[in-house]
């Protein structure tokens, strides 16, 4: 579904990916870990255009998407939940959402969407009418996470998305989006600190040092490895 | 209430107001005479005038403070504005707004043509605040350079009607759309600047385009600038300069009632609300899919097209123009419409372009410390209430997929 090959992206000189190849079938759960730095945000903002490589190529089914612009490559189908949630302070709960689906046009696409994530996480029907900036820290990324399902991609892109947050509410927004890609048949690329938690719903893992790609495999198969295990299991 | 320690620093606030007024108001030299004539009164004056000021603004401070402290034991409710208040209910504010219509409408007849001109003039700037407002309030991009596009439009009514004899109503249109080009001429290399540096890059347009015009000579006949422009013609006949006076009034009325309409539904709209997203979060707008860079350039060049409407509308009401109207200062003042009057809101900016256009006009009584006082009132305004006169409303929006 998603192809990178080669990819470079530099932030002025700096180069922080170096020859990232990658791929991303449909309908699974991948997931990249790696170190405070190792260029995990980047290899998204890359995939979505908000700092798209300098060199390389991403094939997203079928078509190269690395020279259009970041509002072109929603319009195909790839969503993303920036790394720190990004919510609209100001605007309610539903504005929050409303503006996930601006490229959308189908009311009653929007509005089965919207029932099915208010379903799935009842909090935020509850809250619609607050402001996004009132939330709890999970609350916001719940709230992100919805948004960005509202543009109903095929491929979401989530960054972190257990960054800040208790255990428990870890764990729930983890069995949400295994959930999601169940039901919803919505690939998922997953960046991660937390390997372990994401190593176990993911199908496949890619392990990312300094920019560059050190290992891949499936899930199962890294988590039982011994070198990731000491670096980033902690076992 | 008051302690001790206010009380010193009050009187140091005033000797500092002493100190700052000094040459200004107590000395004053009588060139004739080479003398210098000390005027040691003004100083008692200035001293215990900045005194009480500062006692009661502590004052106020002080009851501020106390009041949210009770908000957060939860002794007393926060007040709701009372501007939300009122424009929450019809009832309050359809007659207040019957009255307004009622009273600009009868203007013209009730005051001299003298007062009728300075409300032209008011409700001009009431245009570009409006104008500026969808750039800086709705859209969050500081712009100093804004009046940049209202010489564009005053020159090009000016040029064509001088060159080819355009009337006004064919130019208006053309104006508006000159200024809109050029608002996307400037906005396209500039929009990837964000705050501070944007704010610099169109200070220096703004000073570019003042200096063409006054160096070009051959082009806009420089400092001297353009005299004779046609009054708008009214369906081709000849108007006395009374008549004519009033017509320009009614016509600006109209301009003033036409941003209105379509700010209001421009706020309302698809694009309204990507200002308003772009304005809190640039990246997650781009992960929503707004383009960036066109968002911010149709509020860019919308305001330009406003601020070239009424350059138009200026150079058929002096019927002269010369640069020297379009110096930053004149910026400076519709920035401050839209900040004083409260960012974002409509009737905030009409208020804000109305008080600081008449004040000045009506503290002519003390002429030679009008500026002064301008200045203190700016000042005063924005340590009370900084979020202007009238606070923003903000409009929730309905959902789209919001089907009940
Ligand atoms: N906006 C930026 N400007 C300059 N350098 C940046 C910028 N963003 C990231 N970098 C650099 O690029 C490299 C990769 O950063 P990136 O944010 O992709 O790391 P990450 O793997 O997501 O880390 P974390 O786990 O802390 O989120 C780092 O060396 C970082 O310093
Ligand atoms: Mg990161």
């Amino acid at each position: 579904m998603l192809e990178l090959r080669n990819i470079d992206t530099y932030y002025g000189n700096i180069q922080a990916l170096h020859q990232i190849d990658l791929t991303v079938e449909a309908g699974e759960i991948i997931t990249l870990i790696g170190a405070n730095g190792a260029g995990k945000s980047t290899t998204l903002m890359s995939i979505s255009g908000i700092s798209p490589p300098r060199s390389g190529e991403i094939i997203f089914k079928g078509k190269p998407i690395h020279e259009l612009p970041a509002n072109k490559i929603v319009t195909l189908g790839i969503s993303q939940v920036p790394e720190g949630r990004h919510i609209f302070p100001e605007l309610t709960v539903a504005e929050n959402l409303d503006m996930g689906a601006f490229l959308r046009n189908d009311k009653r696409g929007i509005a089965d969407d919207l029932e099915y994530l208010y379903d799935l996480f009842p909090i935020l029907r509850k809250r619609r009418n607050q402001p996004g900036g009132n939330l709890s820290g999970g609350e916001q990324q719940m709230l992100a996470i919805s948004r960005a399902l509202m543009a109903h991609p095929q491929l979401l892109l989530l960054d972190e998305p257990s960054m800040g947050l208790a255990p428990l509410v870890t764990k729930q927004i983890f069995e949400i989006i295994e959930k999601i890609n169940r039901e919803q048949n919505t690939t998922i690329f997953l960046v991660e600190q937390n390997a372990n938690l994401a190593l176990q719903i993911a199908h496949r893992g890619y392990v990312l040092e300094n920019g560059r790609i050190t290992m891949h495999d499936q899930a199962d198969k890294l988590l039982a490895n011994k070198d990731v295990q000491k670096a980033y299991l902690g076992i | 209430m008051l302690s001790f320690k206010d009380i010193r620093q009050g009187l140091l606030v005033a000797l500092w107001f002493i100190f700052l007024t000094f040459p200004l108001l107590v000395i004053k030299i009588n060139p004739i005479e080479n003398s210098v004539n000390w005027r040691w009164l003004n100083m008692v004056y200035v001293g215990s005038f900045s005194f009480l000021i500062y006692l009661i603004t502590r004052m106020v401070m002080a009851r501020k403070l106390e009041r949210q402290k009770k908000i957060k034991l939860g002794l007393v409710k926060e007040k709701v504005a009372w501007s939300i208040k009122l424009f929450s209910q019809p009832r309050l504010y359809l007659p207040l707004l019957a009255a307004v219509a009622v009273f600009f409408l009868l203007f013209p007849g009730l005051f001299s043509t003298y007062q009728v001109n300075i409300m032209i003039t008011a409700l001009m700037y009431v245009v570009l605040g409006l104008g500026l407002n969808i750039v800086v309030g709705v859209a969050g991009l500081l712009d100093l350079g804004y009046v940049a596009f209202y010489a564009v439009g005053a020159y090009t009514y000016a040029l064509l009607n001088m060159h080819f004899g355009l009337g006004f109503w064919t130019v208006l249109p053309i104006g508006g759309v000159l200024g809109a080009i050029f608002g996307i001429l400037l906005g396209i290399p500039v929009l990837r600047l964000r705050g501070d540096y944007l704010a610099i890059v169109t200070l220096g347009f703004g000073e570019i385009i003042r200096l063409i015009l006054e160096n070009w000579s051959s082009f806009s006949h420089g400092p001297s600038g353009i005299s004779n422009i046609s009054r708008p013609g009214f369906f081709g006949i000849e108007l006395s300069l009374e008549m004519s006076i009033v017509y320009m009034y009614y016509l600006t009325v109209l301009m003033v009632l036409f941003t209105i309409f379509v700010v209001n539904r421009l706020q309302d709209s698809r694009i309204g609300r990507a200002w308003f997203a772009l304005k809190e979060d640039e990246i997650a707008c781009q992960a929503m899919g707004i383009d960036k860079m066109k968002t911010k350039l149709t509020a860019f060049s919308l305001g330009a097209t406003w601020a070239g409407m009424a350059g138009v509308m200026f150079a058929a009401k002096t019927t002269f123009i010369n640069p020297a109207s379009f110096t930053f200062l004149e910026s400076a003042i519709i920035l401050c419409i839209v900040v004083l009057g409260g960012m974002g809101s409509i009737v905030g900016v009409i208020v804000g372009a109305l008080v600081l256009i008449l004040m000045p006009e009506y503290l002519r009584a003390f002429s030679d410390y009008r500026m002064l006082a301008f200045g203190a009132i700016l000042v005063v305004m924005m340590i009370f209430r900084p979020q202007g006169i009238i606070a923003t409303l903000r409009r929730t929006y309905t959902v789209k997929g919001d089907l009940e």
